[in-house]
């Protein structure tokens, strides 16, 4: 049988690495301790040495590829007189269990994990699962993942859809990891769409520690689906999207004065915009001066839009719910208004079609009616950011040197840092504050 | 208060006394109400006392047939009155062993019905007993045909087959669950003429199609008549026997009649009405640790819904208490609790039946392994019956397992933990089961799913 070569965990962390540069061709013959090739972590490259002597009988993995996984076969070694030829054509999947597919090892006998070191190397050795394992051990800290607590089931489910077991957290006995667990997560994986956002394919549950509920008077009221929601939703953004906080405050006097003059002339119309709309506006406008912040952030793309849909956070019974203004860059102050007006009406009611509270290029809170003066949302996934509004208030301000009385609020924008870097944030912080001050800007 | 507890259990079957344990040990201070025996149902009237009554049949039925194994017994003869006696024994020793661990653990035992006066309170005749937790333990008890009531004389429920006086000499069975065809077994071994009723189209209908098929087939073999997708639409008592009308309207007189169709909960007079506890189809909802929608109030076992079994009920008892407790177990789940059936054969199984599992949608492989080829049946002369495995196609999660044979009840928990442990059909392959025994037929049949059986 061939040595499986796998592809080393070259620091206690790493689960996948790029395959930058094999240093030996098909057919090279190594001996332990050759240079095999250069693999790039996220931190480093570095070189895999060869623990076998033997000849590279076949490249299963090509130079330049990412994302390769630790423990992947990267390449087969014949041993010392095996056929390089034979073990080329040997099953890469060769780690499978004889049991299962009902085959018959060499000897007769029933697979053992375990190879005899006399019959190694010789063809008859049974299939070697640590063959290639050499490397990891090295460095002793690297097979961490070798110690996972999971149920053959749960192993099989993982393997099967490709969930890493590390990842996950189990709810079995003694925290081990059951097949419930790798349902639940079976979701997450698959990457998000490029292109339209969409909210990714839902896990079952936020998981949640199981506490004992204390023994005060309370109720027990199930979960909706909605709060289910909610829990996953901002769960996996406060876990897996690394936050920044960026605060300008802004003076709304221009903003307040336009508004009471376009609603002046809107009037005949039934058209009433509220602070609000003109903000959405302003992000929107905000978003598209400033791309890097129009984003989405895929795992392996930066997707950036050419459009801003706003997702408004609309509280509800119960919940929250943010149907969305679909191209806000482009649309008539009058317009936003009155979709809004329609959208947070049946929001209310409960009757929203799903297109219309999923996508969004990015979200806007405001909380400016609660009297709460400034605060930090948490970013609605996939979007790249979220701007929270607090409540325009009179306050003391200076101007050229002068203390006057002006009306104050404050934004607050949420980024995914993975995404936007602080600089772009400001500067879309900046666009704001700017179009906001200046709001005929905005109308332009 | 002396009167004041942590916990008051009412019932005390095996969900109630089993919980009782467990909430002692946890450290509460518990009491238990029962207005009747220790132990239930099942210690005094059910499980245990029926397994006595089968294991004199199965006796009489190797007596009867000792000429196949080399022996001579001339006719056996048998004394009704001993083999109840020797039963009531049985359950007598369990109901002393159930209060031994009561005082064993401090448990508090109120005899007297019991019944929810207000919030935290349980009145027992005189006295009121007042905990933080009540558990509602009370059970089920058989259902009455609509239009004729057991009397105990003709007509019975299990409660009269069980210490019958005289033995019927042609025995109506009405229902083939479990407990149906138990009686059915044990009254056609001792020497009844049976006719078991189905008002489905097969017997034990919650088992798999083709254990069904296999029982109907064993049964009629050794005398049975067995009507399925039939009923008894009347019922006329006699002094010499019992007149059943049939669906159809075929008349048969019977010596006797058993009456198994069911259960209904006991959930009558205790109060549960005044605190606006929630039921579903007559049955104390809870949730996954008991919970009815009262606080501090719970329920487990018969008295919250199907299986109606024992070891349901203890296992629930357990979580229940845990919770209360302020552990952290896992809530209850119904997906791998083991059923048997002590008939001769007997029948055994856990999780999906191989209907249930492609309705469910799942690819299936399907292993099935005949008695007759396993050397340790054959030994037995027990060469009737067969193990069945159902998996998923896809993953190889064992789905479930379907067994009818000799001693195969005592086989099935090797399968649930098997399930509990989430193996697959590679880990049950490479497990070493013991030569000669039953049990490699488990074995055989995992392997059979995969098209590789050893021996057949």
């Amino acid at each position: 049988m061939p040595i499986e070569l796998k592809m080393p965990a070259l620091s206690p962390t790493m689960e996948e690495g790029t395959l930058a540069k094999w240093l030996v061709k098909e057919g090279d013959v190594v001996a332990a301790g050759d240079l095999l090739a250069e693999i790039e972590t996220d931190k480093a490259t570095m070189e895999f040495e060869a623990v076998d002597e033997g000849t590279i009988a076949r490249i299963l993995v090509a130079e330049g590829t990412d994302e390769v996984k630790v423990g992947t076969v990267i390449a087969l070694i014949a041993g010392e007189g095996e056929d390089a030829g034979a073990a080329a054509s040997a099953p890469a999947a060769a780690k499978e269990p004889v049991a299962k597919d009902g085959g018959e090892t060499g000897a007769g006998q029933p697979a053992t994990p375990f190879p005899s070191p006399e019959v190694k190397g010789h063809g008859a050795s049974p299939p070697q699962e640590d063959g290639a394992a050499a490397p990891a051990q090295a460095q002793p800290k690297a097979d961490a993942t070798d110690r996972v607590k999971a149920s053959p089931l749960a192993r099989r489910l993982a393997e099967q859809r490709g969930v890493d077991l590390a990842s996950l957290s189990g709810s079995g006995p003694g925290g081990r990891i059951v097949k419930a667990d790798v349902d639940g997560a079976a979701g997450k994986v698959a990457p998000p769409p490029a292109g339209a956002p969409s909210a990714p394919a839902a896990p079952a549950h936020a998981a949640a520690p199981s506490y004992g509920v204390p023994e005060i008077p309370h109720e027990v009221a199930k979960l909706s689906n909605m709060r289910k929601t909610i829990a996953r939703r901002l769960t996996e953004s406060k876990q897996n999207v690394p936050h920044i906080y960026l605060t300008v405050d802004i003076r709304l006097d221009a903003l307040l004065k336009l508004r009471a003059e376009l609603n002046a002339s809107l009037e005949p119309r039934g058209v009433k915009l509220s602070v609000n709309d003109l903000l959405i506006k302003a992000l929107a406008a905000a978003l598209i001066e400033v791309p890097e912040c129009n984003v989405q952030y895929t795992g392996s793309e930066l997707i950036t839009f050419k459009r801003a849909d706003i997702s408004v956070a609309v509280s509800i019974p119960n919940g929250l719910i943010t149907p969305v203004i679909v191209e806000a860059d482009t649309k008539p102050l009058s317009r936003i208004a009155t979709e809004m007006k329609d959208l947070a009406g049946r929001a209310r009611e409960g009757k929203l079609k799903p297109e219309e509270y999923q996508g969004g290029t990015a979200s806007l809170s405001n909380m400016g009616m609660y009297g709460i003066s400034v605060f930090s949302a948490v970013i609605n996934p996939p979007q790249g950011m979220i701007m929270a509004i607090g409540a325009g208030e009179k306050k003391p301000w200076v101007v050229e040197g002068a203390l006057q009385v002006a009306t104050m609020m404050t934004a607050t924008g949420s980024f995914d840092h993975r995404a936007i870097d602080g600089a772009d944030g400001a500067r879309l912080m900046q666009a704001f504050k700017r179009l906001v001050e200046n709001p005929l800007g905005m109308l332009a | 208060m002396p009167d004041s507890f942590d916990l008051i259990i009412l019932g005390s079957g095996p969900g109630g006394y089993v919980a009782a344990i467990r909430a002692s040990q946890l450290g509460l201070k518990v009491a238990i109400v029962e207005r009747e025996r220790l132990g239930g149902i099942c210690l005094n009237w059910g499980c245990i006392p029926t397994k006595a009554l089968l294991r004199t049949s199965e006796i009489y039925h190797y007596l009867t047939h000792a000429s196949a194994y080399g022996l001579s017994a001339e006719k056996p003869a048998f004394d009704l009155a001993k083999i109840v006696e020797r039963s009531r024994k049985v359950a007598g020793q369990l109901n002393g062993g159930v209060k031994g661990l009561m005082k064993k653990h401090k448990v508090s035992v109120v005899e007297g019905e019991g019944r929810l006066a207000g919030k935290g309170k349980l009145q027992v005749g005189e006295r009121i007993l007042e905990a933080k937790h009540i558990l509602i333990a009370t059970g089920a008890r058989a259902r009455d045909l609509p239009f004729a009531k057991a009397d105990g004389q003709r007509i019975w429920t299990y409660r009269h087959a069980m210490v019958p006086e005289v033995m019927p000499t042609k025995l109506l069975v009405i229902g083939s669950g479990a407990i149906g065809v138990e009686f059915a077994s044990f009254y056609s071994d001792m020497g009844a003429e049976v006719t078991i009723v189905e008002m489905l189209d097969r017997i034990l209908p919650v088992e798999d199609a083709d254990v069904s098929a296999f029982m109907h087939k064993a049964l009629t073999k050794q005398g049975m008549k067995i009507h399925v997708s039939s009923g008894v639409e009347k019922l006329e008592t006699g002094p010499n026997g019992v007149k059943a009308t049939l669906k159809g309207g075929a008349v048969e007189e019977f010596s006797h009649a058993i009456v198994a169709i069911g259960i209904v909960p006991n959930t009558e007079n205790i109060g549960l009405e005044a605190l606006g506890v929630k039921t579903d189809r007559g049955h104390i909802a809870v949730d996954g640790y008991g919970r009815t929608n009262v606080e501090g109030l719970y329920a487990i076992g018969d008295v919250t819904g199907p299986p109606w079994l024992a070891h349901k009920a203890s296992h629930e008892g357990v979580v229940c208490v845990e919770a209360i407790a302020g552990r952290k177990p896992h809530p209850f789940e119904t997906w791998n609790i083991p059923g048997c059936t002590y008939s001769r054969p007997q029948v055994a199984s856990v999780g999906l039946t191989e209907a249930k599992a492609k309705e469910e949608g799942r690819a299936v492989k399907v292993g099935k392994f005949p008695f007759i080829g396993n050397g340790k049946a054959i030994a037995l002369g027990e060469a009737e019956g067969f193990v069945k495995t159902v998996f998923d196609a896809a993953t190889g999660e064992l789905l479930g397992a379907h067994m009818v044979g000799a001693e195969v009840t005592e086989l099935i928990q090797g399968y649930a933990i098997a399930r509990q442990l989430e193996t697959t059909e590679e880990d049950l392959m490479h497990t070493i089961f013991p030569h000669p025994t039953l049990s490699e037929m488990m074995h055989e049949s995992v392997l059979d799913a995969y098209g590789r059986a050893i021996h057949y």
